[in-house]
């Protein structure tokens, strides 16, 4: 009943709507001056232009000034972020000033040279001095904008420095898999091919290396030291986006990228920053990849170094928690292996189906 | 000259018989199958805007589920069947097949398309005193393939596993592979089969383009004589030609790695519980590829949108456009640069950061012939005698969008800023204002000037307006306030932002963007009425309603095919000469010799009117 109403409403209105214009077009019509082709409100839209220039302004500056902006820009907490965000706001102050002034002299001209009777334009077809002069000051403001920003690429994306604490982080549908390189400090290789159900991330057991390496349910990263992110994806491409640490790098399966970054505050000093009790670092996919794009979010969890270090120590090498992927280790090797990753009671080295594991690759 | 000479009484010839024949065409070869130019860019214009709707209804769509995350979808089961769930949820994978089919349907078939093919179908012919396209032919054509694309994408959006999914973009591996998601099965084949007729269409178009520009000018038409808008239309036909074939490669590749079991794209993949045999492949070259056309094809779909507003707003200032020039100068240079941009759309994929330096300077050198228009433009209004009909409000706006989208640009172009701005809201903010918003409003300020030409009546001023207020500010309110959530780092292509502390703020914001959105959505509905009703009901147009100096308005009210009943007449000054000093209307049509204006030429003039007399 309700529906048919809001229906019958409806087409009310359009009948009423199409009435009026009707009578407004014939009223028009008996009105109609022909002899002249200028709009009868000419200039209620040049008011219009200019009162849209005055709201606008207003509202934007309202908008951006009135207390709303600590909402918008979050905090940063990295090293390179401060420099990011200082290139970021010039580039707002220079962008902004033109953006105004434009304005002001595109709805300010509409307004001011509306049509006149008896005036008439300024036959003004060129001038050579005005156009180098708008082309060559760009020029000049854009080279400054492409030096600092080039300074700035080129030492967020240069190596790594000596002693980052290197991470491995792996996208997939729909979640993040992330390995630490245990005490001996070295990743272990990876091979797709060796990924299975349990064996999310494909770790390859004949490198040494991986022995120690663990899987943590969140990541954790120490304050002041740079981190260095290694990033796959083993399905379609993901990206790693944390916004706090102004961090962005895509995760492309079949080539290996990288991120390092060096954090500046710790979650707690976050949670009082924010006055947000519950606030953590939320680790985000930003690139379209499927169904639960939406809600790849993993926990980033900044530490004081010390710790961090208490942290890193605590933590089990996965080989231990899955001690039957010691069948995947070369036979000369499952000793080393079984003491690095720190396995009580390991499995019969020598049982057969082992060997025949390793003798396979 | 001589040549020209030849080709125009040859055209005449050509032209006359149509004429003589025009009478005895059957209803299908006049107004379906018709090779006459003004019909093939209607028809282009009613498909771009019959794609419009449909593009524009699926944004509101999900604007409504971004919005109103807790909304009742209920009621939009019948039109979506399974994709809402019986508790009014909308399904997460169609949001995301609606994103990409809003991307292909606005980028592809409305802005490419709906503007390119309506506008430089229809005036290339007129302001340059054509008789009609180089091929009509191929013109023929080329409309029935963009139907076919058009008519298989339409099918494709209602396959049970859904239409293609993974972004206009189609980035693989999510798009090769079935297993990722289900719209990358048979939606994504339809997607590349529609897509390769799309371009074949655009290609026969613009190599039509083309050639009629450099053949078919008349007589004292010179390069340095043609209006803006078909410099445009000849240089953004450059562009097409030039750009599109690289998709077709980037597309056909693609086609072998999902039907073919090559590896050109996919590498060590491990998906749906197994590991697929590919190796080798690099996502990241597909995505050169792609962009490689997918730049150009910005300018594609900006350039015309430009061309019309340099028309409408010199004849609306009155005034000769500023820097005519320095105005081909810069679509020139914007042409040029446009193709040694693409990769500042890939900072952040792990390419080599070095090349993201190299593409960070060029991209921000490209912002300098665009800062040249938008001076230019402003400029042309400076001592005007401005008179605001609905197409000159929209130009004005599209300038006012070029700028805003345009300044945002110099964030993203930035390597070192775009690592945290990279796929937020921000960066939809600056494409639905520069290219999106910008190229529509040109799309719309075409229609408007133009007409009274195609349909020989007027549109109701009043209303126009009323569409343009309502859209310009409505434009506004959608997308100024999604550059404050991408600064907040709100990620784009999410169907919701409940799983994250971080943005779980701004819901007030993004209901207010979707209210905006539907305001601006159900404004248009006014353009559609005042469009159709006036086709046939309005007031019968003068022959130059605008006092404008190009060719087409020296044609009957109703052209038939072959544009002028008699001879194609002689072009002899420049399309801008408005308000000229001493003349004594405020326009002097193309068609006017100088030996006819002796009150208003320049010494230069004075020289050309002695040879036009020693000539005649």
């Amino acid at each position: 009943m309700l529906n048919t109403i809001i229906i019958i409403a409806a087409i009310l209105i359009l009948v009423i709507l199409f009435a009026i214009f009707r009578v407004s077009s014939l009223v028009d019509v008996i009105k109609g001056d022909s002899s002249t082709k200028i709009p009868s409100s000419n200039g209620i839209q040049a008011n219009l232009l200019l009162l849209f220039l005055i709201a606008g302004l207003i509202g934007g500056f309202y908008y951006s000034f009135g207390g709303l902006e600590d909402d918008f820009v979050l905090p940063v907490a990295s090293k390179h972020g401060v420099i990011t965000d200082t290139l970021f706001w010039w580039t707002m102050a220079i962008t902004g000033v033109v953006f105004i002034v434009t304005h002001i002299f595109l709805f300010g001209f509409s307004w001011k040279y509306q049509h006149r009777k008896n005036q008439v334009a300024y036959f003004y077809p060129h001038n050579n001095k005005l156009e180098m002069i708008w082309t060559i000051i760009p020029a000049i403001v854009l080279a400054a904008l492409v030096f600092t920003g080039w300074k700035a690429w080129m030492d967020i994306t240069r190596e790594s420095p000596e002693g980052s604490e290197v991470i491995e982080i792996m996208g997939y549908q729909y979640a993040w898999s992330v390995r630490y390189p245990g005490a001996d400090n070295v990743l272990g290789d990876y091979d797709y091919l060796k990924i299975d159900a349990t064996n999310q991330m494909g770790i390859d057991f004949s490198d040494r290396a991986s022995f120690d390496d663990f899987i943590p349910r969140e990541i954790h990263v120490p304050k002041g030291k740079p981190v260095r992110f290694n990033i796959r994806a083993r399905d379609v491409i993901h990206s790693v986006y944390q916004p706090h640490f102004r961090l962005q790098m895509n995760a492309v399966p079949g080539m290996p990228t990288q991120f390092w970054f060096e954090p500046t505050k710790t979650t707690e000093e976050m949670r009082i920053e924010t006055k947000n009790p519950d606030f953590q670092y939320e680790l985000v996919c930003n690139k379209i990849c499927g169904q639960g794009h939406f809600a790849m979010r993993y926990i980033i969890v900044v530490d004081e170094l010390e710790d961090y270090k208490e942290w890193f120590k605590s933590q089990e090498p996965w080989l231990k928690q899955n001690a039957d992927y010691l069948t995947e280790v070369p036979a000369k090797l499952r000793e080393a292996a079984s003491i690095v990753a720190g396995i009580q009671n390991p499995l019969d080295l020598d049982a057969p189906n082992g060997l025949t594991i390793s003798g396979s690759k | 000259m001589s040549i020209t000479d030849i080709q125009v009484t040859d055209e005449l010839v050509h032209g006359d018989d149509h004429h003589e024949e025009h009478h005895e065409q059957s209803f299908i070869f006049k107004y379906i199958f018709s090779t006459d130019h003004k019909t093939i860019a209607k028809q282009f214009l009613i498909t771009g805007i019959f794609w419009a709707i449909l593009g524009g209804g699926l944004s509101v769509i999900f604007r409504l589920q971004l919005g109103f995350p807790d909304m009742d979808m209920g009621f939009l089961q019948p039109f979506m069947g399974d994709w809402i769930s019986n508790s009014g949820k909308l399904d997460p994978e169609f949001y995301l097949a609606m994103i990409t089919m809003h991307g292909t349907i606005m980028v592809f078939f409305v802005l490419t398309a709906g503007l390119s093919g309506t506008f430089s179908n229809y005036l290339i012919p007129l302001q340059l005193g054509a008789r009609d396209m180089a091929s009509g032919f191929m013109n023929l054509l080329s409309y029935w393939f963009f139907f076919l694309s058009s008519l298989i994408m339409f099918i494709s959006m209602f396959l049970s596993t859904g239409p293609a999914s993974g972004g206009w973009t189609i980035y693989p591996p999510l798009s090769a592979l079935p297993q990722a998601m289900s719209g990358s099965g048979m939606g994504m084949t339809l997607w590349l089969v529609s897509m390769v007729f799309f371009i074949a269409s655009t290609l026969l178009g613009g190599i039509n383009y083309i050639t009629t520009v450099i053949n078919l000018r008349t007589e004292g038409m010179t390069f340095r004589r043609m209006p803006l808008t078909i410099w445009a239309f000849f240089i953004t036909a450059v562009l097409g030609l030039l750009s599109f074939p690289v998709l077709v490669a980037c597309v056909l590749l693609l086609v072998f790695d999902r039907s073919f079991g090559t590896s050109f794209y996919l590498s060590e993949i491990f998906i749906g519980g197994e590991a697929l045999p590919n190796l080798g492949g690099s996502p990241i070259l597909f995505q050169h590829l792609f962009w490689f056309f997918g730049h150009p094809e910005v300018y594609i779909v900006i350039l015309p949108a430009l061309g019309i507003t340099s028309e409408v707003i010199s004849t609306n200032s009155r005034k000769p456009i500023f820097g005519y020039t320095a105005m081909i100068g810069s679509i020139l240079a914007i042409a040029f640069l446009s193709f040694i941009v693409w990769a500042h759309h890939m900072f952040i994929t792990g390419m080599n950061p070095f090349l993201g330096s190299i593409f960070m300077f060029l991209t921000l050198i490209i912002a300098i012939p665009s800062a040249v228009k938008a001076f230019n433009y402003i400029t042309t209004l400076w001592k005007g005698n401005l008179v605001f009909t609905p197409a000159m409000l929209f130009s004005i706006g599209l300038v006012s969008f070029f700028i805003s989208g345009g300044l945002t640009g110099l964030f993203l172009g930035n390597a070192a800023i775009d690592i945290n701005l990279h796929d937020t809201y921000f960066v939809v903010a600056h494409f639905h204002l520069v290219m999106g918003s910008a190229a529509f409003f040109g799309l719309l300020a075409g229609v408007y000037h133009w007409f009274p030409k195609m349909f020989g009546r007027m549109m109701d001023e009043k209303l126009g307006y009323i569409h343009f207020w309502l859209t310009f500010v409505g434009v506004y309110l959608v997308f100024f306030p999604l550059h404050y959530i991408g600064i907040a780092g709100f990620p784009r292509r999410y169907y919701s932002f409940t799983n994250f502390d971080a943005f779980s703020s701004f819901v007030d914001l993004n209901s207010f963007v979707t209210v905006a959105a539907i305001i601006t959505f159900g404004a248009q509905f006014i353009f559609l009425f005042n469009f159709f009703y006036n086709i046939f009901k309005g007031k019968k147009a003068p022959l130059n309603p605008w006092n404008s100096n190009t060719l087409e308005w020296t044609t009957p009210r109703i052209p038939e095919h072959g544009n002028w009943p008699g001879e194609i007449p002689k072009v002899y000054r420049w399309p801008y000469d408005y308000s000229k000093p001493g003349a004594k209307d405020d326009f002097i049509p193309q068609t006017v010799p100088y030996h006819q204006t002796k009150e208003s030429n320049t010494d230069f003039e004075n020289e050309e009117s002695k040879k036009e007399q020693s000539a005649t």
